[in-house]
């Protein structure tokens, strides 16, 4: 630590607790655009689905998939069950009109029971 | 794939609880939920001095340091290190729980051993015998039996389990009425306690009036640590340490305490004084004590009692008592600046919790690690309970009552007490004595009030002695830690 000295054995100990567990808070979870700037792999993966994330310029024209594929993720790996149709049961058709997400996301409609 | 986190309105940031003070130059936070202290640099002191006036959000406490001529990265370094160690908290935190309770099969440390409930003193304002006293001794034993004695022994090896060491403290009445049996269990408890490979150490408390060569070359022989309960130079002593015909026992104790100094070399040699209204001369008590006597270390405490005693501390004693503390304490300090020991016990004691950065879920020992046991061989929370029926934690044959002793642990565990959720000394305090609250409120479970102010002044004035020493000396503090462990 840079501003705060410990000076007891009862600090000493929260300094090294707090340094033994820098490793999982600072890298656990980090934005794009904080600097250092993070390594981020080549390539797309579920992993780095669109949605609430941003691009290393703090918007969203960068990211490696279209925000709006970020549906699918809801849709089609049931993820997010209830705000998407079920498309196992109910509404096996409900993205037949969206071949492109970045295009044609409109296209998705609400679902009536 | 996505995760949703609620959104909520951004978490101001506020001062963590604490209690912040300056010393030798230097800003530091004493922090209560850990017990914790870090010395702040300029950054740090002018965030929590900002916090003071108002809560702020991260981008305004940004905002405000960068104004301040820090960067955007070392402000955020710097506020994610307070957060990090709690000394800037946000208000949407959850507050930190109170210390936990040490498990319940608490490994057994110290006995005390009542081995007479008598005395040949009768001082006036005694907890054992004069008008507060809990203890009802009548048909009990007023000897300890060298059985139960050694059952105690046995007893506490027993009950200490993995300890690698345990120790034995005599006490009385006058411990030195049994001094027969004192030497006996001595003896036998160094081999029981050889024989399962586990250290021993002993010391006693005595009113010295009984002291002989013979008795000094044991205690010296054994490194028995000796405690004297004195009050101070003759007009002092003399005002309420008396025989039972109102003699004073200053002329009695005088020549033996000599005899006592100069031939006990194994341990250290302290004086305990108790402080009653009109004998608040501390200054001058401790000159006496340690100078003239030449005891090693002298400590202070007001006396118990239930607040209607005319010998009780009234508010401005209290106050003329603490003034001369503070004399001595910066004594204590300018010594340590030197690398010298200074023998004023109430500061060293509080020093060494604070190197440690105690946070007591109890304010002792009393029933965890440490019991009294009376001379029929009834157990108690400690040697001030020794003989109360209303405290017997059980029987030195029979065991441990547990549930006795849950329901006074409980009873006195600082987060039961009320008042001191608020308190800032809650790490070092935890309410206080359990007896001195029992004599005073009728509860061992209730904060003793009547001192809070006290405790608080007191204990800000030992933060200011470490935190100037952290500054100027920390060699001594490492060293002071070293001879602590030791003793």
């Amino acid at each position: 630590m840079k501003h705060l000295r410990p000076v007891n054995r009862k600090a000493q100990r929260i300094e090294e607790s707090i340094v033994a567990a820098q490793p999982s808070t600072e890298e656990d979870v980090v934005a794009l655009q904080q600097a250092p700037r993070p390594h981020v792999p080549m390539g797309c993966s579920l992993s780095f689905s669109p949605g609430w994330e941003v691009d290393g310029g703090g918007g969203t024209a960068g990211l490696c998939q279209p925000a709006e594929r970020d549906i699918y993720d809801c849709y089609v790996t049931c993820f997010w069950p209830v705000q998407v149709p079920d498309h196992v049961n109910y509404s096996p058709d409900w993205a037949s009109n969206c071949a492109v997400a970045a295009k044609d996301w409109r296209n998705l409609d609400l679902v009536f029971p | 794939m996505t995760v949703m986190t609620q959104i909520q309105a951004p978490a101001r940031y506020r001062r963590g609880e604490m209690h912040a003070f300056k010393a030798g130059g230097s800003e530091f936070m004493y922090l209560v939920t850990a017990g914790a202290v870090f010395a702040l640099d300029d950054a740090a002191s002018s965030v929590l001095a900002r916090l003071d006036e108002h809560e702020m959000s991260h981008v305004e406490l940004v905002a405000a340091l960068v104004e301040g001529g820090y960067s955007e990265s070392d402000a955020e370094d710097l506020i994610r290190e307070l957060r990090l160690v709690q000394g800037i908290v946000t208000d949407q935190a959850a507050p930190a729980p109170g210390p936990t309770s040490p498990p319940a099969d608490f490994p057994l440390q110290a006995l005390v051993l009542n081995i007479t409930n008598q005395c040949n003193l009768a001082c006036t304002y005694c907890y054992e015998f004069g008008a507060d006293k809990i203890a009802t001794p009548a048909g009990k034993a007023k000897y300890m039996t060298i059985e139960t004695a050694k059952t105690s022994v046995d007893f506490l090896l027993e009950q200490s389990r993995e300890r690698k060491a345990v120790h034995i403290t005599f006490f009385g009445g006058e411990t030195l009425m049994n001094f027969k049996l004192l030497r006996e269990v001595v003896l036998y408890a160094r081999d029981a306690a050889a024989a399962k490979g586990k250290g021993i150490g002993f010391s006693l408390t005595t009113n010295a009036t009984l002291l002989t060569d013979e008795i000094i070359a044991f205690l010296s022989d054994n490194e028995i640590g000796v405690t004297v309960s004195m009050d101070g130079p003759p007009d002092v002593q003399d005002k309420h340490r008396v025989y039972k015909n109102g003699k004073g026992s200053y002329a009695v104790i005088e020549p033996r305490l000599r005899k006592l100094l100069a031939n006990h070399k194994t341990r250290a040699i302290t004086a305990r004084v108790t402080l009653t209204e009109g004998v608040m001369d501390v200054v001058r008590i401790y000159r006496h004590l340690k100078d003239d006597i030449g005891f090693h270390e002298v400590g202070f405490a007001p006396v118990t009692n239930s607040g209607d005693r005319d010998y009780a501390l009234g508010d401005s004693g209290m106050d003329t008592m603490l003034a001369q503390f503070h004399e001595l304490a910066d004594e204590w300090l300018a010594y340590a600046l030197r690398g010298q020991m200074h023998g004023f016990s109430n500061v060293s004691e509080t020093i060494t919790e604070l190197l440690q950065g105690v946070n007591k879920s109890h304010p002792c020992g009393a029933g965890l690690g440490l019991l009294g046991v009376s001379p029929a061989g009834d157990l108690s929370p400690c040697h001030r309970f020794t003989d109360a029926d209303t405290h017997t934690l059980g029987h030195i044959s029979s065991g441990i009552d547990q549930e006795k002793r849950g329901e006074f642990l409980d009873r006195g565990h600082v987060s039961a007490k009320y008042e001191c959720q608020s308190c800032w000394a809650r790490p070092l305090c935890a309410g206080g004595c359990h007896h001195e609250a029992f004599v005073r409120y009728g509860d061992t479970g209730h904060a003793n009030l009547h001192y809070c102010d006290w405790i608080r002044e007191w204990t800000d004035t030992c933060l200011k002695v470490y935190g100037a020493l952290s500054a100027q000396n920390p060699e001594f503090l490492e060293r002071f830690a070293e001879r602590k462990a030791l003793s």
